[in-house]
């Protein structure tokens, strides 16, 4: 892990090409048959901070993610990450780019270990194919032995390192989504974009996540997660965009966004636990 | 240099062979559409329809009952034989599977394709039996072109099953069930449907038409042996994928649109590669249709009813 | 010697005294069999024949989930390119080719096998780049179409251009000749006399374990990795940045050339070859043998070979005089019961076994859940053991 970098606390809320930008976003439209999920979105999302999406149900924030994990294709938008022009066509050139991303509902391989899990993780970042596994070569072993030592690291580091040679359908829910954000950090991302990580756990089991996200946020990675939970938001984002209906409609520091009208009125007015 | 004169005759041809894929192309769809499932054994229960078909009608052969009765006989023996084994196995190899992963299912239903076709084999000894004539053969003409009574026999036949299913799936109580079932039977469940009963449905009205297409094949070539029933049932498939699995219309369009295909491809193959590749290619374009459909457009004609599974 | 007794990793010395015993018995067999005749020993021949199809289609079902209802069509492929480069076949049929070689069209097996072996694969990559998209059973379909096009190609390509000889086949088939010993012949080894089907049944023990070895490799691999990931979820997978089509391509390559090593043994090892042997029943008993063996477990897979192949065979001789003994005829002929018997068997293990008879051990424990409701057979396992999911 990279020495710690501190999270930027200024808002200028214009997305321009922000030396610092780690994701910039720009005009992103979406359409589906007769309803228009994203209208014009774009966002900047700065290097080492965490960012929040969020908006009721149902206003476009996993569309927003599949659009930029290549899932869909957006009708229209521009991309540039870490500096580069990005364009995500197909789904496992993503993170080859650098975004790594986890689901709403879980999606492990629940058959292999949670060891396994995370070594799939590192496939992107690693290179031995048939003949190497074949002939047993000692590059491929390095390789192998390398992979495994850095995903128990990973497994440690999220804290279910116990857990490693356990069959990955049989750990706690709380434990799967830590499982889940280790293989996506497994593929050395440069954005970490998390769908619902608090999804179903309880308070405490909360607070632990809260933790571990600032802890990785801490050790430089950038993360983007979609959150239903007001108060998770309001804690650990830096920045968060508001969706609503497909539209952005604030964007900004969690404080001055929660007192924004439009925003209130998204919600109406309800506080969301 | 191209044939017209052969054309129609051909295309006529590809409408017989045509209604019998479509007839059989139906259950295909719509058990696949309910259930996901290739029904591998679908082809064989045609092929048990036949084999019963010309059972009764060898038994009753000296009877001195009319041709068109026997017919008649046959088909009336050869459904409920066939709806019988069609639940049967729905029941006893399918519906146990039906939350298994989808490779349990299929291989099942391999499985079941082979004890069916074996049996057969074994019952009706491997040699292929005659059927014989039951209707006059004088050839009717039609444009130029000539149909025997039986095939107009099977137009007639098959167009009427396929307007029976059709009213069925569409005005009866039954057919809005399968109809709710196949979008999604969850839902369905708790709209009072009950998915085993609608089900076992399906298969049986598939069956139904398989047997009637079956007694028709046999007709239709006079012989009907123990394998009879894969080939068909296969090209069935291809149909029912041509036209869109799981979609009713689909199927018949398919089922018609194969039949030509295949009637004129081997026709004019021999024409079209100079030689090159004989009419015992005929197979082969079944094979290829499918192939060309799934990799380019995989909905079919009519488009796919089948929710698609992320 | 770890790999192949897992259960005694922990005590090295027995697990190679069982490793040695194994060797022993495996090296003996031919010659305790080859007493009771040679058409026993072409039992083994053949059984190790069908281990290394069964492998090779393991890794295309088994491992990467890829339901492949075809796989006959490699097994052909290298089988008549071995025919057509080591008979006469071209060569009488084809004036321009006997010119070229005056001394008669053969070809050694070290060429032999890597080209058996690639030109199976392209034809798995010919077949898997359009078709790998599709959903299972699909797949399954058109991997069967392709499968029915390749025989029934072969059973015509006898004219204009008499290439494959059409359903008469290709006979006068060289043997194999390794070091100048010409394997349709008996030789003579320290006064003991080995038969034809005997130095066969060496020459494939040693491909078989080589395509154990690799699928043992595979399995614990990167690729194996994803293949397993892919299986699991595909989607996923791609987002963990795993190209999931070249991937599964890769599956069906390497699972396509070791048909096409088998194939072109095959070949030599009976010297005649017809589309007869290719036919869609054989697909099926292949895909059978891997799962009902234990998809994507390698000593499953070979167990379902083993049983799949011997248990028939073994019909074929005791069927007519069981059936004797109970009913006083024949009532079944021996074939059909057979195939009644592998149909039954399929249904029954699907329904009852559907992991097959000795599936992949779930590797690593499995915790006992204390507040989740019962994950179905949750149970502490010993890593690498053989619990049964």
């Amino acid at each position: 892990m990279t020495a710690a970098t501190s999270s930027q606390c200024v808002d200028d809320g214009t997305p321009l090409s922000h030396p610092s930008a780690m994701l910039l976003v720009n005009g992103v439209n979406k359409r589906f048959g007769g309803l228009q999920a994203l209208s014009d979105v774009g966002m900047d999302i700065r290097r080492g901070e965490i960012y929040g999406l969020i908006g009721p149900n149902g206003a476009g924030k996993t569309t927003f993610f599949n659009v930029i994990t290549g899932l869909y294709t957006p009708d229209s938008g521009s991309f540039v990450l870490d500096g580069q022009p990005y364009e995500p066509t197909a789904v496992h050139t993503v993170a080859q780019a650098g975004i790594a991303r986890t689901f709403q509902n879980i999606r492990l391989f629940g058959e292999m270990t949670a060891l396994e899990n995370v070594m799939v993780g590192r496939h992107v970042r690693t290179r031995s194919g048939v003949w190497g596994a074949v002939l047993k070569t000692r590059a491929e072993r390095n390789e192998e032995a390398g992979i495994r030592q850095r995903s128990l690291e990973l497994l440690d580091y999220v804290g279910i390192g116990r857990y490693a040679n356990f069959q990955a359908r049989t750990l706690s829910y709380g434990d799967q989504r830590r499982l889940e954000i280790a293989r996506a950090l497994a593929t050395d991302p440069k954005l970490l974009a998390l769908d619902e990580p608090a999804a179903g756990m309880n308070a405490t089991e909360k607070l632990s996540l809260r933790s571990l996200l600032e802890h990785i946020r801490d050790d430089g990675k950038t993360i983007l997660l979609i959150e239903h939970d007001v108060k998770l938001v309001m804690g650990l984002c830096n920045r968060v965009t508001v969706l609503d209906y497909g539209r952005q409609i604030a964007q900004g520091e969690p404080a001055k966004v929660q007192r924004d009208p439009a925003v209130i009125e998204a919600y109406l007015g309800a506080s969301h636990d | 240099m191209f044939n017209f004169d052969i054309l129609l005759q051909q295309i006529l041809n590809g409408l017989v062979l045509g209604s019998v894929y479509a007839l059989v192309a139906l259950g295909y769809t719509m058990v696949y559409g309910i259930l996901q499932l290739i029904n591998f054994a679908h082809g064989d229960v045609l092929m048990i329809g036949a084999m019963v078909g010309v059972s009764v009608v060898t038994l009753l052969a000296g009877s001195g009952l009319p041709g068109p009765v026997l017919l008649i006989v046959a088909i009336l023996c050869a459904v409920p034989v066939c709806v019988l084994l069609s639940l049967f196995v729905e029941r006893v190899a399918y519906r146990p599977l039906r939350n298994a992963p989808r490779l349990a299912p299929l291989i099942t239903a391999i499985g079941v394709s082979i004890v069916i076709q074996t049996s057969a084999m074994i019952i009706w000894k491997p040699n292929p039996i005659v059927f014989p004539d039951l209707l006059s053969t004088t050839p009717v003409p039609i444009f130029g072109a000539i149909l025997a009574p039986k095939q107009i026999l099977i137009l007639v036949v098959s167009a009427a099953m396929m307007t029976g299913l059709v009213l069925l799936v569409n005005h009866t109580k039954l057919g809005r069930a399968m109809r709710a079932t196949a979008e999604n039977p969850r839902i369905a469940g708790l709209m009072g449907v009950n998915a085993n009963q609608v089900i076992a449905a399906t298969f049986a009205i598939g069956a139904a038409l398989a047997a009637v297409a079956g007694v028709l094949v046999a007709m239709n070539y006079n012989i009907a042996q123990f394998s009879m029933g894969f080939i068909p049932g296969l090209k069935a498939f291809t149909a029912a994928v041509l036209g869109g699995i799981g979609n009713i219309a689909g199927a018949v369009l398919g089922g018609l649109l194969l039949g030509i295909i295949e009637s004129l491809g081997a026709g004019y193959v021999g024409d079209l590669t100079g030689g090159f590749l004989g009419s015992h290619y005929q197979d082969i374009f079944a094979f290829v249709v499918l192939i060309v459909v799934l990799v380019f457009r995989p909905s079919g004609i009519m488009g796919e009813r089948v929710a698609d599974r992320a | 010697m770890k790999t192949l007794f897992p259960q005694l990793a922990h005590r090295p010395r027995a697990a190679y005294a069982a490793t040695a015993i194994l060797a022993i018995a495996l090296a003996v067999l031919p010659l305790i069999v080859g007493l009771a005749g040679n058409a026993w020993v072409r039992m083994l021949d053949f059984a190790l024949l069908y281990v290394m199809l069964a492998l090779g289609l393991n890794i295309v079902v088994g491992y990467a989930g890829l339901l492949d209802l075809g796989y006959v069509a490699f097994y052909a492929v290298g089988a008549y390119m071995y025919a057509l480069l080591a008979s006469p076949h071209l060569m009488e049929n084809f004036e321009w080719i006997a010119q070229l070689f005056p001394d008669g069209l053969h070809s050694s097996i070290w060429m032999v096998v890597p080209l058996g072996a690639a030109l199976a694969a392209t034809f798995g990559v010919l077949l898997g780049a359009p078709t790998l998209r599709l959903r299972g059973d699909y797949l399954a379909i058109v991997t069967l179409g392709f499968g029915e096009i390749i025989r029934i190609f072969l059973n015509n390509l006898n004219a204009p251009l008499n290439i494959t000889n059409g359903p008469q086949g290709i006979s006068n088939i060289d043997p194999v000749r390794i070091a100048g010993v010409n394997f349709a012949r008996p030789i003579e080894i320290a006064g003991f006399e080995l038969q034809s089907v005997q130095l066969y049944y060496y020459l494939f023990l040693i491909l078989a374990i080589g395509v154990i070895v690799v699928s043992i490799r595979l399995q614990d691999s990167r690729i194996g990795r994803a293949w397993v990931a892919i299986r699991e979820d595909e989607t996923a997978a791609k987002a963990m940045g795993i190209n999931t089509r070249n991937v599964k391509l890769l599956a069906f390559a390497m699972g396509a050339s070791f048909g096409g090593i088998s194939g072109a043994m095959f070949s030599a090892f009976q010297g005649f070859v017809s589309p007869e042997s290719f036919v869609l029943m054989e697909s099926i008993v292949i895909v059978a043998m891997v799962v009902l063996g234990g998809m994507g477990n390698v000593p499953g897979v070979i167990l379902g070979a083993v049983l799949l192949y011997a248990i028939p065979e073994t019909l074929r001789f005791i069927a007519k005089p069981i059936q004797e003994a109970i009913f006083g005829t024949e009532v079944v002929a021996p074939e059909a019961l057979r195939m009644l018997l592998f149909g039954l068997a399929m249904v029954v293990i699907m329904l009852y076994r559907p992991a097959g008879l000795w599936p992949a051990a779930v590797h690593g424990r499995a915790l006992v859940p204390a507040d989740q409701s019962g994950s179905g057979d949750a149970h502490a396992t010993r890593p690498g053991g053989g619990e049964t999911r």
